[in-house]
């Protein structure tokens, strides 16, 4: 991907999280445990579990529906990140060639279904924590991070980062223009250029974090951080929480797919 | 290289979690026992930095392949390990929500194997004593190559381990290990070049900032290598018992994967790879005295016919598949339901 | 009303790195003055505004805000009445959002969350932003930004504003929002700025520094119709001066 492109990616997702959504709306810390009791839910299914997984799809595709999150870019996102896991599980089929009867006359070998199980499992997880933070603003994030007891020299280091990377990844950006307009092709795109840009681009760093140090000096700052604002758990938050813990249950413990599947075979 | 949750067992994510976590605390701990205020403002906008610099591309010479930065090594060598694993680590953070890089149980284990390393083990292990006061910018250069090799080396590796203690990948671990370390090889000489290059680029450009920025350090003593070593002894025994229980009582995750190892006759220097080691931390620490590898499996008869998987008769599977594609289809259905609402 | 007058006596500044950038510089600032500091890049001017809060201590020579002369000590009691506005609106909103980047003051402050809420509220809606508050800054226009630095000013009720290049990177509607705004307040106002129209418009009396010191000091119509000085100072006639 080109710098513009990455870069207009982030600033997307980052305008999608700031919608007024019943998702969006909720408390942050709702979502950012709910959304670790998911992953944790998916992640610790055995690694040939292939059938269980599927109703965990309800949680992102509700996220991304009632979050209003269009289905195309984050699938694009999910599949830009792929390429180690799917290099990772495709070699699961050759070394693990246990024979495994499907149905009578299918046999696979076992090394699919963990492929396939790891392939599921990389959908679900990446989607969902992208669909987090699409509903999610980052300063909620952190708010919701603060709140839950991460050291607080972390998280306002959180917070300058994310305030400065749109003003830092604009800059480069402008410095990456100008390297590409002029280097033709190949030459210039090498290592010592890029040493020197990347030199450039600290200093003016470090020269742009005594600007605001002044600024924050000028502002009253004496060494705190002040706290943020604190929010409030709502009816909303805890009936979400509540049905989601509840799913996350039902789909762990219970074949919900398989027995699904029993009671259409009885009714044919 | 980014771990994945999709690879990740849980036992695995909560242990490297647990460990990246305690870093964290004790570091802004140390940190904030004598801070420079400026530091503030200048660790966020370093983390600032370092998300912009690693998304500026450049062609690796020879190859014709893109490479780009870590920069764990320039952090650490400007603001000193403590705030250059809290940057680090915040980087980190950022790019698993915004780009999915490994996800948000995997962040654990990446803090740890792009954070710990550089920071805690390449920089007051190899670059201090090799760079020394910093004055020779040969030294400094040497250092930074030598310790991002070092650190990049160390990364991957725990990459291979976490991955195939998790055992969700068939690789074997030689396998695995040839294809990671060298290749990690020669992206480590590049980014240890390019760490001299911007170190070397700043000391001539402004050296007062490294200077000054050693005046940040509240390290300058060094971080006494026993502390470091003490610090990961510790780390290893939790591990190891955290795995161990898990091991224990869920027997499709980590044992399989061990029997997977062991079973294999080219696999056989495994043997005495980690097992035994877990053995052994298990009989010192005595977690769980009833600890057993079940070495039985492997000679069990049905072993062979795929271990540890949920029964396979045609008639459940078919139950299976039939109920999978309902309840996505159900799922699909939900999900246009709301979206048509959403619309009116 | 004595306590809002600035007064700087030979100052002197220079960097750690040797850089004289300010020399003998002498001015005194009275009540409800909105004064104009001109001068070429590199002259002085925004290191002299640095000095008025305490971000820069003078080499030598003395600076007094209102009754309190300007120490390590006194600094910080300094910064509650002089709110300085930085030149880039990117350095001056370090905050994630729009609402606690106008608290930051407020709530360093110590005051509660309610009557933090309230100075918010009053700054932004001051400036015209109201609406802005939940927003992080790198969504916000280039005009917003600069409302929004000023009402993150603003919230501590300063008696004095400095501001550095107010209107740099403005697009014309903006700028001359931000200058009806600017006539508005009835603060002492120091601009030190590049644009002689918008000083012209907005202050009565002008500096001209050049290489760190004062070269000239006097009203704006006389000073900013002197052709010769100004083209001196890398500078020209403001186009208002210009057409007549």
């Amino acid at each position: 991907m080109t710098f513009d492109e990455e870069y207009y990616n982030i600033g997307y997702l980052d305008r999608l999280s700031y919608q007024d959504t019943f998702v969006h709306n909720l408390d942050p810390r709702v979502k950012l445990i709910t959304t670790m009791l998911f992953l944790f839910a998916v992640v610790s299914f055995p690694k040939y579990e292939i059938v269980a997984l599927f109703p965990f799809f309800l949680f992102p595709v509700l996220l991304l529906t009632i979050g209003e999150i269009p289905l195309l870019f984050i699938l694009k996102k999910v599949a830009l990140v792929s390429p180690f896991a799917v290099f990772i599980g495709i070699f699961n089929p050759l070394l693990d060639p246990v024979q495994v009867t499907v149905l009578p006359g299918l046999t696979l070998s076992a090394g699919w279904f963990s492929f396939c199980s790891i392939l599921l499992k990389f959908l679900l997880t990446v989607s969902t924590a992208l669909l987090l933070i699409a509903t999610t603003s980052f300063p909620g994030v952190c708010h919701a991070l603060r709140q839950i007891g991460v050291p607080s020299l972390f998280v306002s280091q959180l917070l300058f980062l994310y305030r400065y990377l749109f003003v830092l990844a604009e800059e480069s950006m402008r410095i990456i223009r100008a390297r590409d307009m002029r280097s033709y092709g190949r030459r210039g795109t090498g290592v010592k250029v890029f040493v020197r840009i990347v030199g450039m681009l600290f200093l003016r760093t470090i020269e742009r974090a005594e600007r605001v140090y002044y600024a924050m000096l000028s502002r009253g700052f004496q060494g705190d951080m002040p706290a943020l604002r604190n929010f409030r758990i709502t009816a909303a938050d805890l009936a979400f929480t509540a049905s989601v813990m509840g799913c996350l249950y039902l789909f762990r413990f219970y074949p919900v797919s398989e027995k699904l599947g029993l009671f259409a075979q009885g009714l044919f | 290289m980014h771990m994945a949750d999709a690879l990740l067992s849980p036992a695995v994510g909560t242990t490297m979690w647990a460990g990246s976590v305690a870093a964290l605390g004790y570091s802004s701990r140390k940190l904030k026992e004598n801070i420079d205020n400026q530091m503030i403002p200048l660790m966020g906008v370093m983390g600032a930095f370092i998300f912009a610099a690693q998304m500026i591309n450049f062609t690796i010479p020879g190859t014709g392949s893109s490479g780009h930065l870590g920069g764990g090594m320039i952090l650490a060598v400007i603001l000193g390990p403590y705030a250059a694993f809290l940057v680090m680590a915040s980087v980190l953070t950022v790019q698993a929500l915004f780009f999915a890089d490994g996800g948000l149980l995997a962040l654990g284990c990446n803090i740890w194997n792009m954070g710990v390393y550089p920071c805690f083990v390449a920089y007051p292990l190899i670059y201090k004593p090799i760079a020394g006061d910093g004055t020779s910018a040969r030294r400094m250069s040497i250092a930074a190559i030598i310790s991002v090799l070092v650190a990049l080396q160390l990364g991957p590796f725990s990459v291979v381990l976490e991955t195939l203690l998790s055992g969700k990948s068939e690789l074997p671990f030689s396998t695995f290990i040839l294809f990671m370390q060298p290749i990690h090889l020669a992206i480590g000489l590049v980014e240890g070049v390019v760490t001299a290059g911007v170190i070397r680029y700043v000391k001539n450009a402004r050296p007062e900032i490294l200077q000054s920025s050693g005046a940040f350090r509240p390290l300058d003593t060094g971080i006494s290598v026993r502390k470091v070593l003490a610090f990961f002894v510790i780390i290893a025994l939790i591990t190891g018992g955290a795995l161990s229980w898990f091991a224990s009582t869920h027997p499709d995750g980590l044992e399989w994967s061990i029997e997977k190892i062991t079973g294999r006759e080219e696999l056989a220097v495994q043997e005495r790879g980690i097992a035994p080691v877990l053995n052994k931390i298990q009989e010192k620490t005595a977690f769980l005295p009833d600890y057993t590898f079940r070495p039985a499996v492997t000679g069990d008869p049905e072993a062979g016919n795929g271990p540890a998987w949920p029964s396979i008769e045609a008639g459940t599977s078919v139950a299976g598949i039939v109920g999978s594609a309902m309840v996505l289809g159900l799922v699909l259905l939900t999900g246009i339901g709301v979206r048509s609402f959403k619309r009116r | 009303m004595s306590h809002h007058i600035i007064d700087f006596k030979n100052v002197f500044f220079h960097y750690p790195d040797g850089t004289e950038a300010l020399r003998d510089i002498s001015f005194r600032i009275t009540h409800g003055e909105s004064v104009g500091i001109i001068g070429a890049n590199g002259s002085g001017k925004s290191t002299l505004l640095l000095h008025m809060n305490g971000c820069l201590m003078p080499s030598s020579g003395t600076v007094n805000i209102g009754d309190l002369y300007l120490t390590k000590k006194t600094r910080q009691e300094i910064r509650r009445s002089v709110g300085v506005i930085f030149q880039n609106p990117d350095d001056q909103l370090f905050m994630p959002t729009v609402y606690d980047d106008v608290a930051f003051c407020p709530r360093n402050l110590g005051l509660d969350e309610d009557a933090v809420r309230q100075r918010v509220h009053d700054a932004l809606s001051l400036v015209n932003g109201l609406e802005l508050q939940d927003k992080p800054p790198h969504h916000l226009s280039g005009g917003q930004k600069s409302s929004v630095a000023i009402a993150s000013v603003m919230a501590v009720e300063p008696d004095i504003l400095a501001m550095d290049e107010p209107a740099a990177n403005l697009d014309p509607k903006s700028r001359r929002l931000l200058i009806n705004m600017l006539k508005t307040f009835h603060h002492s106002k120091i601009i030190a700025s590049h644009d002689l129209d918008l000083i012209l418009d907005v202050c009565r009396r002008c500096i001209v520094i050049k290489d760190g010191t004062v070269v000239a000091d006097g009203p704006s119509t006389e000073i900013l119709s002197n052709r010769a000085l100004l083209e001196e100072n890398n500078l020209e006639l403001p186009l208002s001066l210009q057409r007549s």
